[in-house]
C-alpha cells in the first residue's frame, strides 16, 4: 500500500508587490493594498507595510501570515534592543537583524519577499532586498512580490547606477528628487497593475527623510 | 540526529537578564524544523517554491607571489536574476577571504559565522587562525547540516604564517586543499580558461589578467553567471580588491568591433 502523502500545504501566496527606491536624503517605500489567494480577493485594503524602527520601515508580500509573525518578531527584538541600549536600532543594523531571522527559519522559511527601506546613519537613503530565506543585499532601488519582473526592468531602465563593485568606485547615487521618486513609484504601480492580476486597488506610500515619516496614497484599478 | 548548533549560540544576555520575555530570544537560537515526516520532500518542495536566490562562477589558484581570487556578480531566482551587484568574495578579515557560490543565503550566513569564530580564535588564543583551521570549522559545520539541503560551494583563500593557503569547502562536507580551484555553474568554462594559461612563476598583473579572463568566459557562455568580475589578490600583508570590471564592458575590450569596409551603401531614393 502506497504511503499517504499530505495533501495540505503549510503556505499560501497573497501575491502583491512592493517597492522601494533610496534617495540622497529620503526613501521611498510603497506597495499595494490587495490580497488574494488563489483567484479570490480577500480584502483590498490590507497594509503590507510595517515600520521597524524611526528610520526602517519594512514592506513584505508573500504569504501573510508568516509576514505577520516576521513582523511580530523583529518588534519585539527591536523592544528588547531599545532597553539595553537606550536607543533606536539603525537601518542596517535592522537589515541585519532581518536577514538573520529569515535564515533561522532556513528549514521552515517564511515565505515573504521583503524589502527594507529607511536612513542610514548619515542620513542618507538606503534600500535593503531580501530573498526569502535571508540574503540580503544594499540597493538603490528594488521591486518584490509577483509584480516584481513587471517592475524591476523599468526601474533598472530608469534609475540603474554603475554598480558598486567597480574598480575604480563609481557614484552611485539616485538622481531623483522626492517628488520625481515618489511620481515614478505612481507610474510603475498602475503599470503593474494593468498586467499583473494580484497587484491593483490601492497603492499605500511611506516617505522617509529627515523631517520624519509622511503617508500617500493613490487609487489603483479594482479589476 | 544532533545538529551542531553552537555557530548559533547569540551572545549572553546583558546584565544576566532572565525575565520571561527575553528567554524566548537571547537563549541559543536553534532552527526550527518543520514538524513532517518527509523532511527530504518538503525541503524540495519548499526550495521549489521559495526559490532561493543562488550565485555561480568563482575560481582561486595558488602562484608564485600568492593566491589570485575571482568571482561574477549574478544571483538568480529560477530563471530570473535577482541582482547584478551580489558580492561573491566575501572578506572574512583582513587577511582571508570566501567565496560564494550556490546559495547565497547559505554562504552570506556562515562566512559572516565563520569570520565571528576566527575572531573568537584570535582572542581566546592570541595568534591568527591559520586557513587550514578556518577551513576546517567551516566544514564541520557544513557536514553536521549534510543532507538537509544546504547548498554552499566555497573557497577559503588567506596567507598565514606558513605562506598562502587554499581550500575548497562544500556543503556535502568535502574539503580539499588545493591550488586551483573554480566552483559553480560557469566552473567548467572558467577552468577551461584558467588550466590553460596557469603557469606558477605568473606576476600579479598577469595572474589578475588570467583570472579576470577566466570570469569573462563563463559569464559570456553561461546564463547564470554575469554582471561585474571581481578580482582580488591575497598577499603577505592581507588581501587587496585589484579590479571590478562590468563583464559586457570586458567583452568589448577582448574582441572590439571592426568597422567592416563597405562594399555598397544604400542610398535614399526621392518620394516617387
Amino acid at each position: 500500500m502506497t504511503k499517504q502523502q499530505a495533501n495540505w500545504s503549510p503556505y499560501d501566496n497573497n501575491g502583491g508587490s512592493c517597492v522601494a527606491i533610496a534617495g540622497a536624503d529620503y526613501c521611498v517605500i510603497a506597495a499595494d493594498t490587495r490580497m488574494s489567494t488563489g483567484y479570490s480577493i480577500l480584502t483590498r485594503e490590507y497594509s503590507k507595510i510595517c515600520k521597524l524602527a524611526d528610520k526602517s520601515v519594512m514592506a513584505s508580500s508573500g504569504f501573510q501570515a508568516d509576514v505577520k509573525a516576521l513582523q511580530k518578531h523583529l518588534a519585539a527584538r527591536h523592544l528588547i534592543y531599545q532597553h539595553q541600549h537606550n536607543k533606536q536600532m539603525s537601518c542596517p543594523a535592522m537589515a541585519q537583524l532581518l536577514s538573520n531571522t529569515l535564515y533561522y527559519k532556513r528549514f521552515f522559511p517564511y515565505y515573504a519577499f521583503n524589502v527594507l527601506g529607511g536612513l542610514d546613519s548619515e542620513g542618507k537613503g538606503c534600500v535593503y532586498t531580501y530573498d526569502a530565506v535571508g540574503s540580503y543585499e544594499r540597493v538603490g532601488y528594488s521591486a518584490q512580490g509577483s509584480g516584481s519582473t513587471l517592475i524591476m526592468p523599468f526601474l533598472d531602465n530608469q534609475l540603474k547606477s554603475p554598480s558598486p563593485l567597480l574598480l575604480p568606485a563609481q557614484d552611485a547615487v539616485t538622481p531623483l528628487s522626492e517628488l520625481e521618486a515618489v511620481d515614478l513609484v505612481k507610474t510603475v504601480f498602475a503599470s503593474a497593475t494593468e498586467r499583473d492580476i494580484y497587484t491593483g486597488d490601492k497603492l499605500e506610500i511611506v516617505i522617509l527623510n529627515a523631517d520624519g515619516i509622511r503617508h500617500e496614497y493613490m487609487e489603483l484599478r479594482k479589476d | 540526529m544532533k545538529l551542531d548548533t553552537s555557530g548559533l549560540e547569540s551572545a549572553a544576555p546583558l546584565f544576566g537578564v532572565t525575565s520571561e520575555l527575553v528567554d524566548g530570544f537571547s537563549s541559543a537560537p536553534s532552527f526550527e524544523l518543520p514538524v513532517t515526516t518527509d523532511f527530504d520532500g518538503f525541503q524540495k518542495e519548499a526550495i521549489q517554491m521559495v526559490k532561493p536566490a543562488r550565485g555561480t562562477t568563482t575560481l582561486a589558484f595558488i602562484f608564485k607571489e600568492g593566491v589570485m581570487v575571482a568571482a561574477d556578480s549574478r544571483a538568480s531566482m529560477g530563471g530570473y536574476i535577482s541582482s547584478q551587484s551580489v558580492k561573491k568574495i566575501i572578506e572574512i578579515n583582513p587577511y582571508m577571504l570566501g567565496t560564494m557560490a550556490g546559495g547565497a543565503a547559505d554562504c552570506q550566513f556562515w562566512h559572516r559565522n565563520l569570520g565571528i569564530k576566527c575572531r573568537l580564535h584570535e582572542l581566546a588564543n592570541k595568534r591568527r587562525i591559520s586557513v587550514t583551521g578556518a577551513s576546517k570549522l567551516l566544514a564541520n559545520i557544513l557536514y553536521s547540516y549534510r543532507g538537509m539541503g544546504l547548498s554552499v560551494g566555497t573557497m577559503i583563500a588567506g596567507w598565514d604564517e606558513t605562506g598562502p593557503g587554499l581550500y575548497y569547502v562544500d556543503s556535502e562536507g568535502g574539503r580539499l586543499k588545493g591550488t586551483r580551484f573554480s566552483v559553480g555553474s560557469g566552473s567548467p568554462y572558467a577552468y577551461g580558461v584558467l588550466d590553460s594559461g596557469y603557469r606558477y612563476d605568473l606576476s600579479i598583473e598577469e595572474a589578475a589578467e588570467l583570472a579576470r579572463r577566466a570570469i569573462y568566459h563563463a559569464t559570456f557562455r553561461d546564463g547564470a553567471s554575469g554582471g561585474v568580475a571581481s578580482v582580488y589578490y591575497v598577499g603577505p600583508n592581507g588581501w587587496k580588491k585589484l579590479s571590478g570590471d562590468d563583464v559586457g564592458e570586458l567583452h568589448y575590450k577582448y574582441y572590439p568591433v571592426m568597422p567592416s569596409t563597405v562594399e555598397q551603401e544604400m542610398v535614399e531614393v526621392a518620394g516617387a
